[in-house]
């Protein structure tokens, strides 16, 4: 979907406020909220691509103006009610009993061990996104390639700066659950993944851009097509 | 109330309210939120890819295994996890300099630069790191980087998780790893910041 969340290449926006150290969390709902995320992919509310979406879906003029752990709580009240883990007006009432009483407690619950294992191996192991395919590799370092000039509907990676931009595949990483796929929970549907390397001048214009610069792209093969091939290729 | 007007009580309150559903339902526990919590406040963090490009520095042929497989290099140091499953370090060169960006979300290396700073998550440098890179290094980082030398801004649309191996400061022949790692800072692996040379 086109919207606010893509922001590669919007002017106007100010400038970057970067403190010499700031902690991890600011208030101590973030680190509820940030634990939050592993509670739902446990309770299969989403996935890491489908999750993105439901910030994605956010009021623009909210998620310009609201702080990254916001996004997330959004992102898991959507995907909840939307799939019926949680029931809205519940939320809502409970939202009303803590703002009168701040201090009141959670409900009594005993530790689980499980799920501090899973917390263990997350941070330590991760899950990787690679995924196996019998498709076979359509592109070739030195390929000379165009991204899609297409707007899809629902999540994606295509941001809007590179499509119909042409640049060069650097690099096969593998391949990868698809985010067009997953993150519209359609499964992962697996893809080749390369990294193509875009001019500024290309992006940007020769009169716009900053001199001698590039940026490079991760892209799925179904967000490609061959302009021409490296010019070592069969030789 | 809108969204975006919301206190932060009011978000407190919110976040409670789903906490306390999550607990019913089995799904999240407050030693949950107090181990996870613990590992990205005190034991993951930008220390880990300062050893990692310290060893490096140090040792050419982990410098090769750390460029050519970033992921199976910092396993040997016991580095790795969440957000970090497909690692690529980039080096810094006299030629080229490479500096990181998420346009999309806010994709970060977290095994060794810990959570990410709230300005890499903010829109505005999300939205000008691509489009203006030298400016964006000199005007709000202090950066200056000559145009001789080329910039490549590597945007994190996948869950490869780019970083940089910056370039060791001259006049630190025969320290430690220890020593060197002391000199490499989160921002200079973003790519935002240079190294400090060594008086």
């Amino acid at each position: 979907m086109n919207g606010v969340f893509d922001l590669g290449g919007t002017d106007g926006l100010g400038p970057i406020e970067a403190p010499p150290a700031e902690p991890p969390f600011f208030q101590d709902w973030e680190r509820t909220v940030f634990t939050m995320q592993l509670s739902c992919m446990i309770g299969g509310w989403f996935g890491l691509d489908s999750f993105r979406h439901g910030i994605e879906l956010m009021d623009p003029v909210t998620y310009l103006s609201s702080s990254y752990y916001e996004h997330w709580l959004h992102s898991f009240e959507h995907h909840g009610i939307a799939k019926g883990h949680i029931d809205p007006d519940e939320l809502d009432r409970r939202t009303q009993y803590f703002l009168d009483h701040p201090d009141a407690a959670l409900p009594v619950h005993e530790p689980k061990p499980q799920l501090i294992e899973i917390v263990d191996a997350l941070s330590t192991h991760g899950a990787p996104a690679s995924r196996p395919t019998e498709a076979p590799i359509g592109f070739a370092v030195g390929d000379v390639v165009r991204v899609r000039g297409v707007a899809p509907l629902g999540h994606t990676r295509l941001a809007r700066y590179v499509r119909g931009k042409v640049g060069t595949v650097v690099a096969y990483r593998g391949s990868f659950v698809f985010p067009d796929s997953a993150g519209n929970d359609r499964g992962e549907d697996p893809h080749h993944l390369y990294t193509i390397r875009l001019e500024g001048t290309e992006l940007w214009g020769e009169e716009y851009a900053d001199p001698r610069t590039s940026s490079t792209f991760d892209v799925w093969e179904p967000y490609i097509e061959l302009v021409r091939e490296s010019e070592g290729a069969g030789t | 109330m809108s969204e975006a007007d919301r206190t932060s009580e009011a978000i407190a309150a919110r976040v409670k309210a789903l906490e306390s559903m999550l607990i019913e339902q089995g799904l999240l526990t407050t030693e949950m939120i107090d181990r996870y919590v613990d590992i990205y406040e005190n034991e993951v963090g930008p220390q880990l890819g300062a050893k990692a490009v310290a060893k490096a520095w140090a040792d050419p042929e982990f410098k090769e295994r750390l460029l050519e497989d970033g992921t199976a290099a910092c396993a040997e140091l016991g580095i790795g996890g969440g957000q970090g499953e497909h690692m690529v370090v980039l080096e810094d060169t006299d030629e080229v300099h490479h500096a990181i960006v998420c346009t999309l979300c806010s994709c970060y290396p977290w095994p060794v630069l810990g959570l990410p700073p709230n300005w890499y998550k903010e829109p505005q440098y999300r939205s000008r790191m691509v489009r203006a890179p030298r400016q964006v290094l000199a005007e709000d980082f202090g950066y200056e980087i000559p145009e001789t030398r080329e910039i490549r801004v590597w945007d994190s649309s996948s869950e490869i998780r780019y970083w940089v191996l910056p370039q060791r400061p001259p006049g630190t022949e025969g320290w430690s790893e220890e020593q060197l790692a002391g000199l490499v800072t989160r921002d200079s692996m973003i790519g935002v910041a240079p190294i400090e040379a060594v008086s």
